[in-house]
């Protein structure tokens, strides 16, 4: 089980609502998946409206709606929108996400770091999209957010665990939960990201624009179970030498 | 180095004469690289890519809904104003054309932004002519002052202003300006705007510098279609681009194409684009950019609409009215130009939905900025 903040799960699958051909296939999708924390768009959903399209299909006890920031630039915008978030959905949960380039959609880690220590502050619980940087992970830790959330690849970019190394570093260092964000393109980059020992992962793109969103929902549900298992389970270390069918040193013990 | 600075080492006959001289080799090699500059462009608006449409489309399809997923943005625009200091020769709001001009007062806009909510939208576009004095800087603030509790998104196309005018107006809601340059001829340009501030080629194709430096949150540019060489109006649109996207990082992008449409002025399209090559021209935006939105007005008919938004298309419109009042307070006003879909904005989603796509309503929130 994986614990963050106040809430245990028991999926290690997050999940994400954008992209998606309608709300009822992304609902189907998200059942599907197994996840239990999905996160939604600030700017997609009408937080005035009880009957919003997106919200209404998300109305099941086995989702914990996580609001993000997606299409905020700085921290001053970050600290309002987790306001108003916070007010209409009724969660301190947050995403937080700033990317003032919107053409690559990467994270700003001076602002991020600003808006967390202070979203920490205010009482959210703050799970910040950054860049694989283990020293930004470390400073962010030290300021109090529930888990990190580095990228594997750009958003969207489906191409897999591009940034694996600085992952391994994240993971090895950090006292919070890893959650690998962004770029994971098939189920196999998602066993990959669990078998590093990732405590989860959030995929959106992979699933929503699939030719069967119901489908690739399962086959990635399975893929994060199937990593984690291999985790437990200790995973035999590939041999980076080759060893000698007559050992070197054997000598020694004839002496 | 502003664009107008690296515009003008540019000479157009020469780009004209280097884009008709693509080969198949070089559409084949902007087909498969992984990334396409300017010249790759050029190949893919070429006469040699003619025979690569169905390719172009099936990756310019397969790289919008990698960014941008199965979803379309819906938007719609308010003609605020027909009044206008300008003659254009294709507009029918060119002052030189007779006819009754009116400003939505205040209570006239609230109208007309309530008959748009009850259409369903949440992103309105307000247009305007150029009628400085009736219609400037502190009528947009009025405006957007009036609108802003209603709408979760505001765009605006309405004449070029200052740097400082902008950042006036952008913190009282205004998150996109588009601002099409017409065409980059600039003795073309001359002939079609032979009066008013909109004659001043520089001014103009300068607004985006200055749209950028006011740190405009998103801006739509384009040419219209029919008045130059299409193709090399396109690739200076693209060089446009990618300028700014280089120089103001943090402001989104948007491309247009209109073509031109009969209207009361009535000048004939000097170059006709077939719907092959507008196919085409929205396939090369894509295949050459993956980041930018691209829109399609009601001036394009029904079938092409059905089936543009397979490929590559992010926005569109729907039951819009191209006349001030148009929605409700006075519909019988004349029209800038004619619309060619008709659709409702119901009919639109659900055409949208039959498609395999979501026709999305809202994508921005005050909240964000």
């Amino acid at each position: 089980m994986l614990t963050i903040a106040d809430k245990t799960f028991s999926s290690r699958l997050f999940t994400g609502t954008g992209k998606f051909s309608s709300s009822k296939l992304m609902e189907e999708a998200l059942i599907a998946s197994g996840s239990e924390l999905v996160t939604v768009a600030l700017k997609r959903v009408d937080i005035t409206d009880s009957s919003d399209d997106i919200l209404s299909h998300l109305d099941h006890p086995q989702f914990n709606l996580l609001p993000n920031t997606s299409g905020v630039r700085t921290a001053k915008e970050a600290i309002f929108a987790a306001e108003m978030a916070r007010e209409a959905l009724e969660t301190n949960w947050l995403k937080l996400e700033i990317h003032p380039d919107p053409k690559y959609l990467l994270p700003d880690p001076i602002e991020t770091l600003l808006a967390a220590e202070e979203l920490v502050k205010r009482g959210f619980v703050v799970m910040p999209y950054i860049h694989a940087d283990p020293v930004l992970c470390k400073r962010l830790e030290e300021v109090g957010c529930a888990v990190v959330m580095p990228l594997g690849s750009t958003i969207g970019s489906n191409k897999g665990l591009k940034t694996i190394d600085f992952l391994e570093i994240i993971i090895e260092q950090s006292k919070i939960p890893v959650v690998v964000d962004a770029g994971i393109g098939a189920p196999s980059d998602a066993a990959k990201a669990m078998e590093l020992g990732a405590d989860a992962v959030l995929v959106n793109t992979a699933i929503a624009v699939s030719q069967d969103p119901v489908k690739m929902a399962q086959a990635f549900r399975i893929g994060v179970e199937a990593g984690r298992m291999a985790f437990e389970a200790k995973l035999a270390k590939p041999l980076s030498h080759a060893s000698a069918s007559s050992p070197l040193t054997a000598f020694l013990d004839e002496l | 180095m502003s664009f107008a600075a690296l515009f003008h080492q540019y000479n157009w006959d020469e780009v004209k004469a280097s884009i008709y001289a693509k080969t198949a080799e070089d559409v084949r090699r902007a087909l498969d690289g992984p990334t396409r500059t300017l010249e790759d462009f050029k190949a893919l608006v070429s006469p040699a890519a003619v025979p690569f449409l169905e390719e172009m489309a099936v990756l310019s399809n397969r790289l919008t809904q990698k960014r941008f997923g199965k979803t379309i943005q819906m938007y719609v625009p308010m003609y605020l104003s027909n009044e206008c200091q300008n003659i254009c020769t294709y507009c029918g709001f060119s002052l030189d054309n007779k006819l009754p001009r009116r400003t939505l007062t205040n209570t006239e806009i609230l109208k007309e932004a309530a008959a748009i909510r009850e259409m369903g939208y949440d992103h309105v576009l307000l247009v305007t002519g150029e009628a400085n004095r009736t219609v400037g800087v502190e009528y947009f603030k009025r405006t957007l002052e009036l609108i802003k509790p209603h709408f979760s998104h505001i765009s605006m196309e309405v004449q070029p202003m200052e740097q400082e005018e902008y950042e006036e107006l952008i913190p009282l809601g205004l998150n996109t300006v588009l601002v099409y340059q017409e065409t980059y001829h600039e003795d073309d340009y001359k002939k079609h705007h032979p009066k008013g501030k909109k004659s001043n080629f520089e001014y103009r194709v300068d607004t985006p510098d200055r749209l950028g430096k006011a740190g405009i949150h998103k801006m739509g540019l384009g040419v219209l279609i029919g008045l130059e060489d299409w193709r090399t109006d396109c690739f200076f649109t693209a060089m446009h681009l990618n300028y700014l996207e280089k120089t103001y990082w943090k402001t989104r992008y948007s491309l247009s194409f209109p073509r031109l449409r009969p209207h009361s002025g009535g000048l004939e399209p000097k170059v006709e684009m077939t719907d092959r090559e507008l196919v085409q021209l929205i396939c090369a935006y894509r295949i050459f950019n993956g980041e930018v939105e691209l829109s399609l007005s009601t001036r394009e008919s029904e079938k092409f609409r059905n089936h543009a938004i397979q490929l590559g298309i992010t926005s569109i419109s729907a039951g819009s009215k191209t006349n001030p009042g148009g929605y409700v307070v006075e519909p019988q006003s004349l029209e800038q130009f004619e619309i060619n879909d008709e659709r409702s904005p119901a009919e639109i989603a659900r055409m949208i939905a039959d498609n395999g796509y979501e026709a999305v309503w809202k994508d921005w929130d005050h909240s964000l900025a």
